[in-house]
């Protein structure tokens, strides 16, 4: 069982700030690229023995074991293909951001090592477009990287050959998605595939596949230093290692920080983040990203882990907490959420474009005081159709976190309804809050979070659009 | 949508533009090299499509149809191949825009924090200077400094309304936005992290380097009044 103190065994953010720490010099003053010389002296298969005894699970969101994902490539000479997953879209996360930026060199070893144990030849890493600071960083690095050798043709003598590029995004969360990456980085329209075929076998120009996010593959040079079985040692058992967490929202001290798996979640929202400020409480909270169903401060003593959050019906997803606290109207975060999902819909299956769009209409006519309480289970009822049904899970992503919400905060938004249904009967134009508040009606009307600022959300280029365009104003 | 734009409904009496011949269309020798580059890194030279496009963005501030021929006659693909792709992205623009770019962010945490009045204060800081491009933007993975921006592509945050007067004149006068508020400067929150003192900005919190939290303090009733009518 995980250590009670916060005080995690640093294997990512180790003196993280460290001046330079993004040069080659710096990074091997610390021992950097030991690990890819240890692994080149050993055989591609003891390194990958080395990932499936370490127990690392995938960190991008859906956990995967990432040696097993590994030994799924065919054996054999051919074209086989590494991807770094550096999208890093997935509303609360900007976890690989700080990694990229402070500590490209890590990354670029934890590659080198895992093209060598699958065998790969060619590597990419698909960074969003927006991260320029850090695609920066990482073509920096990667420049000082081939220059000595460690990138490019026979890599130290060891016959191992590896080219390695950095391809900018343009501004779509589903290129996040595994087989949506490939088709963008293929030049195209970034749509989700239909799986199977699976990328390990047909994936980037069809060719065997490696798609792993930034935290898994810059945790590799740390699980070759320490041994596989050394670094399962950290966290619980089915949830190894040290992971980091991108706390924000409602707490004191939002930002990045790496735990150890299996720890009280409430030490990472209060402990290390420093909870809601003064007076308030925590109402819910997004364990990993906006697309997890949300839990509520009851939930606040679950060890963070993989099975335990699975096991509470939500999950540890990217590491990425999202605190709103009790001030704040479910139905402003639900509304936020749904309308991201709407945005980033790609549009391919009906059940994600539709289903993402009346589910924002419905929140919209509850706002407006238009709804009836069937409309709440109606609104139910389009989660469940769209789970399971789509081609990618980014249906499922939206439907997850808004069912989680009709059913935890049921009372609140019939509340809220109720509320919204009299201050639009009392008469066309909105009546006067101080008014209604006389009434009784508001008495206990929470402070929204979007309310001075509905305007914001009218306004042009604010999640405009026709659903399923993918953009607005088409 | 803008008149000037591209990105409408096909208008299917036009015949299908082929692949532009070389010779056809000038492409800047600068903006040829580039996307020769990009070509150069992949197997399937399609795999350039967004850099090049990226790259044509730069030269002409926005994907026009200009710029798509240009890519198209060096890329060696049709202009509607490109269309497809430049209208699935939000980075790339098939209207023209202003010369500087912010992307205000208005997803979940930083809503939390007030990004929708922030946004809707810039939109009315700009109202009428055609070469600030005001927009809502999704989460941009900088939740840590929420309410953020990215300005012409340098995140800087946490920011209130009060800040928008001094970084427009930063972005007008072409200066490094808000400095002190850059990510670039920012530490990592956790603490535990560095096992000794390095250099922190000024502009950082004693700790943390954290956004200290403020909330917004107007009370409800007025919030709510002050809430678009539907
Ligand atoms: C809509 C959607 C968006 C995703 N976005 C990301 C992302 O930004 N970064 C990421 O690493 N994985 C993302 N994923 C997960 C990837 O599909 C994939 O599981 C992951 O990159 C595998 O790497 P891992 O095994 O190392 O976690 C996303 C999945 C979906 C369905
Ligand atoms: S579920 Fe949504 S995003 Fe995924 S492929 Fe279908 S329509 Fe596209
Ligand atoms: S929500 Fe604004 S940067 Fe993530």
């Amino acid at each position: 069982m995980a250590a009670a103190d916060t005080a995690a065994p640093m294997l990512l953010f180790t003196d993280i700030d460290e001046p330079g720490l993004a040069t080659r010099e710096v990074y091997e003053r610390r021992g950097g690229y030991e690990s890819l010389r240890r692994a080149l002296a050993m055989s591609p298969e003891d390194v990958l023995a080395q990932l499936e005894a370490s127990g690392l699970r995938g960190r991008g969101g859906a956990g995967f074991a990432m040696g097993k994902k590994v030994s799924f490539l065919p054996k054999g000479a051919m074209d086989k293909y590494l991807v770094c997953n550096a999208d890093e879209s997935e509303p609360g996360t900007f976890k690989d951001r700080e990694l990229m930026q402070k500590s490209p060199h890590m990354l670029v070893e934890g590659i080198v090592i895992a093209s060598y144990a699958a065998g790969a030849t060619r590597s990419f890493i698909y960074i969003r477009g927006e991260y320029v600071l850090q695609a920066d960083a990482l073509d920096a690095a990667l420049a000082e990287a081939r220059e000595a050798g460690y990138v490019g043709d026979d890599i130290l003598g060891s016959g191992h050959s590896l080219t390695l590029v950095v391809h900018r995004g343009a501004g779509a969360y589903i290129c996040g998605e595994e087989t949506g990456l490939l088709d963008s980085l293929e030049g195209k329209r970034g749509n989700p595939r239909l799986k199977p075929p699976f990328p390990a076998n047909q994936g980037l120009y069809q060719g065997p596949t490696l798609i792993n996010n930034v935290e898994t593959l810059a945790t590799v040079p740390a699980i070759i230093r320490m041994g596989g079985e050394e670094y399962a040692k950290l966290g619980v058992e089915t949830s190894t290692g040290t992971k980091l967490v991108s706390v924000s929202g409602h707490v004191q001290r939002p930002g990045n920080y790496e735990i150890e798996l299996g720890i009280p979640s409430r030490e990472i929202v209060y402990g290390l983040a420093g909870g809601p400020p003064e007076g308030r409480g925590v109402k819910c909270w997004f364990p990993g990203g906006s697309s997890s169903p949300v839990l509520t401060a009851d939930d606040l003593d679950l060890p963070y882990d993989f099975d335990t959050l699975a096991k509470a019906g939500s999950m540890l997803g990217s590491g990425a907490i999202i605190v709103v606290d009790d001030a704040t109207p479910i139905l402003d975060v639900a509304m936020k959420t749904a309308k991201f999902y709407r945005h980033e819909s790609c549009g391919k299956c009906t059940p994600c474009r539709e289903g993402t769009n009346w589910t924002v209409k419905m929140l919209e006519r509850i706002d407006a005081g238009e709804a009836t309480p069937m409309d709440l289970e109606i609104m139910a009822s389009v989660q469940e159709h769209i789970i399971g049904n789509c081609l990618c899970v980014l249906g499922d992503a939206m439907a997850m976190p808004i069912g989680s919400m009709i059913a935890k905060f049921k009372d609140e938004l019939e509340a809220h309804m109720e509320r919204a249904r009299l201050r639009r009967g009392s008469g066309d134009r909105i009546a006067s809050d101080s008014a209604l508040a006389a009434q009784g009606a508001l008495a206990n009307d929470p402070r929204t979070m979007l309310g001075a600022t509905g305007a914001g959300d009218q306004a042009p280029g604010a999640h405009e659009g026709a659903p399923g365009t993918h953009r607005g104003g088409a | 949508m803008s008149p000037l734009g591209w990105d409408t409904a096909a208008d299917l009496e036009k015949p299908p533009a082929e692949i532009p011949s070389p010779g056809e269309v000038d492409v800047p020798e600068g903006l040829r090299a580039e996307i020769e580059a990009h070509m150069a890194n992949y197997p399937d030279r399609r795999s350039a499509a967004l850099p090049a496009l990226a790259a044509a963005q730069r030269e002409h501030g926005w994907c026009s149809p200009q710029a798509i021929a240009q890519v198209a006659a060096v890329m060696r693909v049709t202009p509607a191949y490109l269309e497809s792709v430049a209208s699935f992205y939000d980075m790339l623009e098939t209207e023209p825009v202003g010369r500087h770019s912010v992307y205000v962010c208005t997803n979940i945490s930083c809503s939390l924090r007030g990004a929708d009045a922030l946004l809707a204060d810039f939109q009315r800081a700009v109202d009428g200077d055609p070469e600030v491009n005001v927009r809502a933007f999704e989460c941009l993975g900088a939740c840590d400094i929420a309410p953020m921006a990215s300005v012409d592509g340098v995140y800087v945050g946490p920011l209130s309304s009060q800040d928008i007067p001094a970084l427009l004149d930063d972005v007008r006068a072409g200066r490094a936005v808000l400095p002190e508020r850059q990510l670039a400067r920012r530490l990592v929150a956790d603490p535990h992290a560095n096992s000794t003192e390095f250099p922190q900005h000024p502009a950082q919190g004693a700790a943390h380097g954290g956004a200290n939290l403020e909330l917004p303090t107007e009370d409800p009733a007025t919030a709510r009044g002050r809430r678009e009518p539907r």
